[in-house]
This record gives structure tokens, sequence and C-alpha cells, in this order.
């Protein structure tokens, strides 16, 4: 593993001073950590922890269909590792990541999860961005006793004692999205298009009901087409057809950038037509090009362009890592939340017992989250901001709009 | 329909049409190189799409490479089209040697070998370019639409591909039907020994049959990155919809894969205006599949002495 490269050392004679001076305050620490921390008081439960190292394991897909999406993901959560071990780790423990990969492949989520969990015995689990994945993951998780840190926003419907959800639930996107666009462009007619998938049908059954019933506008058509789906040719003439004030959109994979391309094509541009999208983040603006969604607005909890400080130094450590050319787009974020949130849950606990750490996660508050102030919810989901973001030509986006701190609310009444 | 003008129905009318001609230059343009490898070769080629992920890459690098000149992406788009089909031509010349050609008389034994190559293709094209799709930027002179009346809007990038479409079909039907080469392609497929005996070189003439094919795909992949992105699977996507038309027009027949790809195409596009993608794929595929049952040889039958 290569060793973390301060932002604020401007030689490597200052680092090393920096680091020489470091050196008894860690050992200092971890002397005290384990004074007071033997391992068999913090790890009662045959975990991979000794007195100075705790195993976690990271399970995405390296390789496959996925591999594309997933990749962020795996990164920002080494860099967490990394910055959390350059800190001092936790509980005086430096972290050591396993990680396995789940080629896009949902049998072998369950499979690598069992190998994590039985053999390597880690703390933590970093994975997983499908449902598909994650409810592939959830019996094992739940049978042999782990806890997983999931980063996608999902379509919800679902808490388990044994997964903390970082990235947003379906109701935080959509409905603050939705109402965004009703409330401050004035939208009342709306037309659902998404990908065939579990994740589109059950946002746009969220949506429907919510303009329909909660708001009082009109949906005019909803359409899906199938996963990989390259010609958009009639599903364009049908919205223009209907004409609606916005088109809200969860198309993904190779058919987002035929979509926005095809769009385009046909003279459907941010001139003349609004369009809200809840599957596109700076990662596939990297493959659509910025000039075919310029203009058009997505609603999620992170944009790479927030202002905030602790974004700034995120943004500055994740390409100082993996590259000046790397984009960070919300479900990576939110996957570098993860360890996090894993270490305050463990500090607060005491333990890196599963049960304890699983209990002591409810209402652990992070300030220090590139998104901003987040908080984890009993319900295991965050506490977070929606922001609508519009896209520029360069691919990234300007916050143009963002809520309070909505409260995750993973089984809506009267959505279901 | 109702609250319509005639007008828009009309103008919508238009675009709908156009909606299904560009997607039946695209199905063609898969297909092409297939109806020669297994219309005229009878090899399954399970690993078409890989090659036509070879010819989106070798755009995908051009352009990268040509991003500094000034009008780099015009000629680069301009270019791609010669250098995905070298790209994909020299592959599938060299895949030709080492492999097909040693399993010419074992087709279930090719399914299984190009299939394995095609999982080989993919890791590799993972392993070099990462596992992010790419695409190839796109001049403004292919972007936006070309607008007849107000309310008509004709995508210029289908325009494009169709003009491909059109001049790759006329080249491939002059080779196989007014060239010498295409003469003895025929003999070959008509009847291998003969031809032997009358002094064609068989052997030869296989290879560079393939190579053709496979670099036919090249350019579709080369087209195809600037309508959609390509990524290491990409390819998967594609090859069965390129199956279905080679399988249903008839294999071995250039106007049954012209026929087929136009009718796919629009029934697909058709339906796919009235009740949504993946109903109207659905319906696509059970007509295909009846019409198989009563017409097992496709829409042309090839006349093939048995």
């Amino acid at each position: 593993m290569k060793t973390i490269q301060y932002p604020c050392s401007p030689t490597p004679w200052r680092s090393l001073t920096m680091g020489l001076m470091a050196l008894p305050v860690a050992l200092a620490l971890s002397t005290f950590a384990l004074a007071n921390s033997p391992t068999e008081e913090i790890n009662t439960t045959g975990l991979a922890v000794t007195d100075d190292t705790v195993r976690v394991g990271i399970l995405h897909s390296l390789t496959g269909t996925m591999a594309i999406s997933e990749t962020g993901s795996v990164e920002a959560e080494r860099l967490a590792i990394e910055q959390i071990n350059a800190q001092g780790g936790v509980l005086g423990r430096q972290i050591e990541p396993i990680i396995e990969d789940g080629a896009s492949d949902w049998p072998t989520f369950a499979d690598r999860t069992r190998k994590l969990l039985t053999q390597d015995k880690v703390a933590a689990i970093f994975g997983a961005w499908t449902s598909a994945s994650r409810k592939a993951m959830l019996p094992v998780l739940e049978r042999e006793n782990g806890l997983l840190y999931y980063p996608t926003f999902y379509e919800g419907l679902e808490q388990s004692p044994n997964v903390i959800y970082t990235g947003q639930e379906a109701t935080q996107q959509i409905l603050a999205g939705i109402d965004w666009a009703w409330n401050e462009q004035g939208a009342r007619t709306f037309y659902l298009i998404g990908s065939d998938y579990i994740w589109p049908r059950t946002s746009m059954k969220i949506a429907r009901i919510h303009i329909e019933d909660v708001l009082g506008g009109e949906v005019l058509g909803e359409d899906y087409a199938p996963l990989g789906h390259t010609s958009f040719g009639s599903n364009i003439n049908r919205i223009r057809l209907r004409n609606p004030d916005v088109i809200f959109a969860a198309v993904v994979g190779g058919s987002n950038v035929a979509w926005f391309r095809q769009l385009n094509a046909a003279g459907i541009n941010a001139e003349n037509q609004k369009l809200l999208t809840i599957s596109v983040t700076e990662d596939e603006v990297l493959g659509i090009g910025g000039e075919n969604v310029e203009g058009f607005f997505s609603s999620m909890k992170y944009f790479q362009s927030l202002d905030n400080d602790n974004n700034a130094a995120f943004v500055e450590a994740f390409k100082q890592r993996w590259g000046e050319d790397s984009v960070i787009g919300d479900v990576t974020q939110a996957a570098y939340l993860g360890p996090w949130l894993w270490k305050a849950g463990v500090e607060k606990a005491g333990s890196f017992d599963i049960d304890a750490v699983s209990a002591a996660m409810a209402d652990i508050e992070l300030t220090t989250a590139p998104e901003g102030y987040v908080k984890v919810h009993p319900n295991r989901h965050l506490w977070s901001q929606t922001r609508i973001g519009r896209w520029n030509n360069d691919g990234q986006a300007t916050v143009v709009w963002e809520s309070e701190p909505i409260e995750p609310n993973p089984f809506p009444e009267g959505y279901q | 329909m109702g609250g319509f003008s005639a007008q828009d129905l009309t103008a919508i009318f238009v675009m709908q049409g156009f909606a299904g001609l560009s997607f039946f230059s695209v199905l063609l343009l898969m297909a092409l190189g297939l109806a020669i490898i297994y219309g005229q070769m009878r090899v399954i080629n399970m690993a078409h799409g890989e090659f036509m992920v070879i010819g989106a890459y070798a755009s995908y690098l051009l352009s990268g490479a040509l991003r500094h000149l000034p009008a780099g992406t015009d000629i680069a788009v301009l270019l791609a089209i010669p250098v995905a089909f070298l790209a994909a031509f020299v592959a599938g010349y060299l895949i030709e040697w080492l492999l097909i050609r040693h399993l010419y008389h074992r087709p279930l034994d090719t399914l299984l070998a190009t299939w394995g190559l095609a999982l080989i293709m993919q890791q590799g094209f993972r392993s070099a370019f990462g596992a992010r799709e790419v695409s190839v930027p796109v001049p403004d002179w292919l972007r936006g639409s070309y607008r007849p009346t107000m309310i008509i809007d004709i995508p210029l990038n289908g325009l494009a591909i169709m003009l491909l479409t059109v001049l790759v079909t006329a080249a491939v039907w002059w080779f196989l039907y007014r060239s010498r080469w295409g003469l003895r392609v025929r003999c070959t497929t008509a009847n291998r020994e003969m031809s032997g005996a009358v002094g064609i070189n068989t052997k030869r003439v296989d290879r560079m049959t393939f190579a053709i094919g496979c670099g036919i795909a090249g350019i579709a992949g080369a087209a195809f990155t600037t309508i959609s992105s390509t990524g290491p699977t990409s390819g998967s996507l594609y090859i069965v919809d390129t199956f279905l038309v080679v399988v249903f027009g008839g294999a071995g027949s250039l106007i049954g894969t012209i026929a087929s790809a136009f009718s796919i195409a629009q029934a697909q596009s058709v339906m796919e205006f009235f009740m949504g993608g993946s109903m109207a794929k659905v319906l696509t595929l059970l007509t295909v599949i009846v019409i198989l049952l009563l017409r097992p040889e496709g829409l042309v039958a090839s006349k093939v002495r048995r």
C-alpha cells in the first residue's frame, strides 16, 4: 500500500520531521489505548483484531459490467482507511483492508461475504453497489452476523441491523427533487422514463404517487427501456408528443449515454426542455459528455463542486491519491463516509464487537463529511441534505438549490 | 391521440419513421460483418461483438491522440472508420490463423472456442482500458438536428450512420457479387472441394473473408461509439441483436439480412412508440421465434445445394 501524502506537506523534509515528531505521540497514544483496551475486552467474538491491527473487508465488483460504477467506491473506501490509519487507526489499531471482487455476479457477492466473515473474520465490510448484490449479501450478513456499510442511493423498503445505508433512500432523493421542480420551476406535468429494473420502477412509483396524489400534478407518461438499450428515438418522440414541463429520468449504465446524446441530437436541450434526473453523477457525465447534459438537473446529496472546507480537503486528497483526472460522484462520497462512520461507531461502543458497534451506530454525527453534516438515524439510514445541481459543459454541476437535512424514511407510508 | 393537430401528428409520424430507419441502419451495420462470416462460412463467431469493441476502442485512441491538433475531433471522426476497420481486420486475420481455421468442421467447438475468446478479449479490454465506459467526442457538425420545418427534428448523427450503412452495404454487395474475390468466396461456400479442385486457395479465402467480416464489425463499433458509449463488455450487448438479424434474414443472403434488419427495426420502433421498450422487445422476439418456426431457413433462403 502506498503511504499517504498529506496535502499540507510542501517538502518531503518537512513531512519527515512531522512524522518523527508524531512518532512519540503515536507511541504514547497506542500504549495508552492498549493499556485501556486490551484486545480480549474489545473483541469478545473472535474477530480478526490484534493488539495493533484490525481487519475489514472491501467487497465491490472489480470486474464485469458493474466495475464501471464500483471502482470509485473502492477508491474512496481505501482513501478513508488510509487517512484513518495515518491518524492512528481505530482504538489504536491500524486497519487492514482485504479487497474482494464481487465480479458483477450476485451469488459471488454472497460467497465472498461468507468468506470475509467466516475465514477472514472481518470487523466490518464496506461494499455492494446494486440492490441485487446487497440482497444477495443480506442473508449471509444476518446469519454470520456481519456489518455492511452500503454506499449507493437505492429504492428503500429495507432495514437490517446488519447494514448501515450511507446513500440516500428513494424518498430523500425523489420527493425533494420533485418538490423543487414544482415550487421553483413551476412544473405541473411530468414524463417519467427509466431503465427497466427494480430501482427505477420503485422510484417512479414513488414519484407518480407524489406528483398525482400529494401535489395534484399530472404524469403524462411512464416509459421503461430494457437495460443496455441504445435506441431512444421512439421514446423521445413519445415525450415530444406529450410535451411535459419536466422529464424525470432514471436511465442507467451505457443506455444513459445513448439517451442524452440522442435527446441532444433530436434537438431537445436545456433551452427548450427541463429535465431532472436521479441517475446522473459526475461519473456518468464523464461518459455522456458535459455538452450533452449541459443545463439539465440532477437530484443528489453530493456534487464534487460543493463549496465547503471538508469537501475541498476531500477532493484534493482524492485527486492526490487517485490521479488529477478522477471525478467524484455521489456514491463515491457516500462510500468514503463508510469507514469514518464505522470508526465513530467503534469508538462510541469502545469495542469491535459487531452487536456493540451496530447498537452504537444510531445518532452518530459526522461533522467532517464532504457533503456537510450527517447523522445516523435509528432506522440505520443517514439524515442528509438533497441538492439540485445544474450540469455545466465541463462535466461539473453548479448547486442551484439545497434542502434542509431530510429524515430518512425507508418505508414511506402511502407511497407503496 | 386526441387533442393534437394534424400537423403535430404528421411531424411525429415523420420523426418516428426516421427513428425506425435509424435503428434499421444500426442493426444492418452490426449484422453485415456477421452476415459474411456466418452466412458465407457458417462459423458461429460469438466474439463478433468484441471485434466491434476493438473498432470502438481504436477510434477512442485515435481521438485521444488527435485531441490537441486543430480540428482534431473532425479529423478523428473521419479517420476513425478506416483505422477501426484496419484494427479489427488485423485482429480477425490473426485469430482466424491461430484459432478458427482449426475448427472449421466442428461448429459446436467453434461456438465454445469463440465464446471463450470473447471472455478473454473482454478481460483484455478491461486490463488495457479500465472498466469505465469511454466515448468519443463528436464534432459540432454531427451534433444537434436538421430542421426541415419548425417542428421536425432529424438527428444528424442518425443521418451520418445511415449514410455510412449505405456505403458499407454497397461495398459488401460489390465485394461479394461483383469482384473476383467475392466469386471465390461464394464458390467456396457452395462447394469447398470443387473450388479447391479448380485452383481456388480456399484457406486464403477463408482467412480473408473472416478478417473482412471482423473489419466491418470494427467500422460498426467506431460508428456506435459516437451514439452510445463503449465499455469492455459492450460487445455482449450487440451480439444478440446481431445474430437475431442474420438468422432471421436467412444465412448467406445479403438481401435477407437487409430485409430482416428492416422488419425487426420497424416492428420494434413502432411497437416501442405505442407500448414502451420492454414490451416491444418481447413482442419482437416472439414474432421472430414464430416466423423461424414456420420458416427455419429464415426470410430469404440461400440457394445452396444440400
